[in-house]
């Protein structure tokens, strides 16, 4: 049966041009880097080597570079470390209803300490409004944390804007850009950002790799305290492989980012066109414009998406879905409750993720596998059989 | 995270459908907690049930514990319908993952109530109904928590 992968905004496949750059590091060049032998310097230099690389594309300097086990905990990093470190200017936190739980829960543990964090609403969209970033500033604010693009419907956030004003009030401005690495252009010497998280493997890297940008005079406690790693912040033995690795990543998808763009944009409105076209009573949720570029969510009325992904699953298709039955908890996910779905419609959420190994025959199975998969779905539905009760 | 048997019933559900002046319907769960099951009783003048249907919005689980639980009790009587416990639809389906336990726990439910809606069409009366409430809100969920802990 064939293989349709539409979940790359869950994880990707390790591209290989990046596991070969990783292999040599795993059993000939295994040094530890903090050794002054040869193997030891071998892994140093491949080390920093991978921190200018990614410094390099993503405009910042080498030693802005912070690199950690992943997008989560640069994330706790970040929030937790400018609220210890900042504690004596200020207690409240100001963040959107939308951002990973990474973040969220970051937010929630700060609370349970006596930090006061605000949630921001967004619009139907998931738009954060910059104008209510700044109505929320109090003199007490130490932090802002706004994420570049949402994870689940894809909205891209007017990041620049909102940095701009936390500039203006002197407050630190964190981002997680883990969607957005890979995804657009970032340049750090002209967005006005002092944090920012990113993870490799959602860029075809590895698992288990991610940094925390940190400019140059933003004051941030060690992590872990320990070795002299990461410049005293984060002790511990590098994963001199799986950096290597992270850094052929951001490498690649700077390098094609024009195509990879392009590519997926004209896929996603290919297949958004196409379920529209195909199938009734749906909403496309997100931003149509302002939009991650191989992300496609949509809720189907009448049915529940832990199905709907289950019918894919037998049908070789892999996507994800944010109905309260996927997410392990009774509630759907807390991003489509902030947009205004009610339950009915947010239960019946599918995402599809587009990427670099997706073809249009991909989208076209889709297209003609979904549509039965709905109307099966519904017809056993005792919501459809009432709403064409009414009719 | 399924078992064959729930796939099976996922995939080819028995009895999906609505009865037409059926002799009982019940329904359980609401649109917040993302699951609601509906059945539809037939049952002849023996007390027998001759028919059962059923729909259900929900996750897989939730479609393949309705449609075991009608094929539990299709051709049963009555009296013998009230007996099937949530525990019963389980161990049919060969198990489920403890967070779905809530699942089996609505098809019993709507069995209860499909047969409370007959009793009271017909003036009959059955201890087993003694104390169900069919618009009792949301009471497995609070049976899920429990379980899932374990």
């Amino acid at each position: 049966m064939r293989q349709v992968y539409m979940d790359y905004s869950a994880t990707t496949p390790v591209k290989k041009e990046v596991l070969e750059s990783m292999l040599p590091y795993f059993s000939e060049k295994f040094g530890n880097a903090s050794s002054i032998y040869s193997t030891g310097r071998e892994a140093k230099q491949a080390l920093e080597g991978a921190r200018a690389s990614i410094a390099n594309q993503l405009n910042c300097k080498p030693e802005e570079l912070f690199f950690t086990s992943g997008g989560s905990e640069a994330d706790n990093w970040a929030i937790k470390g400018i609220a210890q470190a900042r504690k004596a200017k200020g207690n409240h936190i100001i963040t959107s209803k939308i951002e990973h739980h990474a973040v969220l829960h970051a937010c929630e543990a700060l609370e349970k300490e006596g930090f006061i964090v605000t949630y921001l609403d967004v619009d139907e969209k998931g738009l954060v409004d910059p104008s209510a970033v700044e109505a929320a500033i109090t003199d007490q604010t130490i932090l802002i944390s706004i994420m570049y693009i949402n994870n689940e419907i894809g909205t891209v956030e007017p990041i620049a804007e909102i940095g701009q004003i936390a500039s203006k009030h002197k407050i630190i401005f964190h981002t997680d850009a883990v969607q957005a690495l890979g995804n657009l252009a970032i340049d750090l010497a002209e967005l006005p950002v002092d944090l920012m998280t990113f993870s490799a493997h959602k860029i075809y890297g590895p698992k288990g790799v991610g940094a925390l940008y940190v400019r140059k005079g933003v004051r941030l406690p060690n992590l872990i305290d320990g070795g002299a790693q990461e410049r005293r912040r984060r002790a511990g033995t590098e994963n001199v492989a799986g950096i290597v690795g992270f850094a052929k990543a951001v490498e690649l998808a700077t390098e094609g980012l024009e195509d990879h763009v392009a590519n997926l944009t004209s896929m996603r409105e290919r297949m958004i066109e196409g379920l529209l076209e195909t199938i009734p009573e749906i909403r496309i949720s997100g931003d149509r414009e302002k939009r991650h570029p191989g992300n496609v969510h949509v809720c189907f009325k009448y049915i529940e998406g832990e199905s709907i992904l289950l019918s894919l699953d037998m049908m070789g298709i892999a996507g994800s879905s944010g109905s309260a039955c996927t997410s392990g908890s009774l509630d759907p996910s807390h991003v489509l409750m902030a947009i205004g779905l009610g339950h009915d419609i947010a239960h019946g959420s599918l995402r599809l993720t587009l990427g670099d190994f997706t073809t249009q025959e991909d989208v076209d199975y889709v297209l003609e596998q979904l549509p039965p998969i709905i109307d099966r779905l519904r017809k056993m539905s005792p919501l459809y059989e009432q709403a064409k009760g009414a009719q | 995270m399924y078992s064959e048997i729930v796939m099976d019933h996922f995939t080819n559900p028995r009895n999906v459908g609505e009865i037409e002046n059926a002799s009982g319907m019940g329904e359980v769960g609401n649109v917040k907690c993302g699951d609601i099951m509906r059945i539809y009783l037939k049952i002849n003048n023996d007390e027998i049930i001759e028919d059962i249907k059923f729909k259900t919005f929900g996750c897989g689980s939730a479609v393949a514990a309705s449609s075991i639980a009608t094929e539990m009790v299709m051709g049963k009587s009555v009296k013998e319908a009230l007996q099937l416990t949530n525990k019963q639809v389980v161990d049919a389906l060969g198990g489920l993952p403890p967070v779905k336990i809530h699942c089996s726990v609505l098809a019993e439910q709507a069995l209860k109530a499909a047969i409370y809606d007959y009793a009271q069409k017909t003036n009959k009366y059955y201890e087993e109904l003694e104390g169900f409430d069919p618009d009792a809100e949301d009471d497995h969920h609070d049976l899920v928590e429990e379980i899932g802990e374990f």
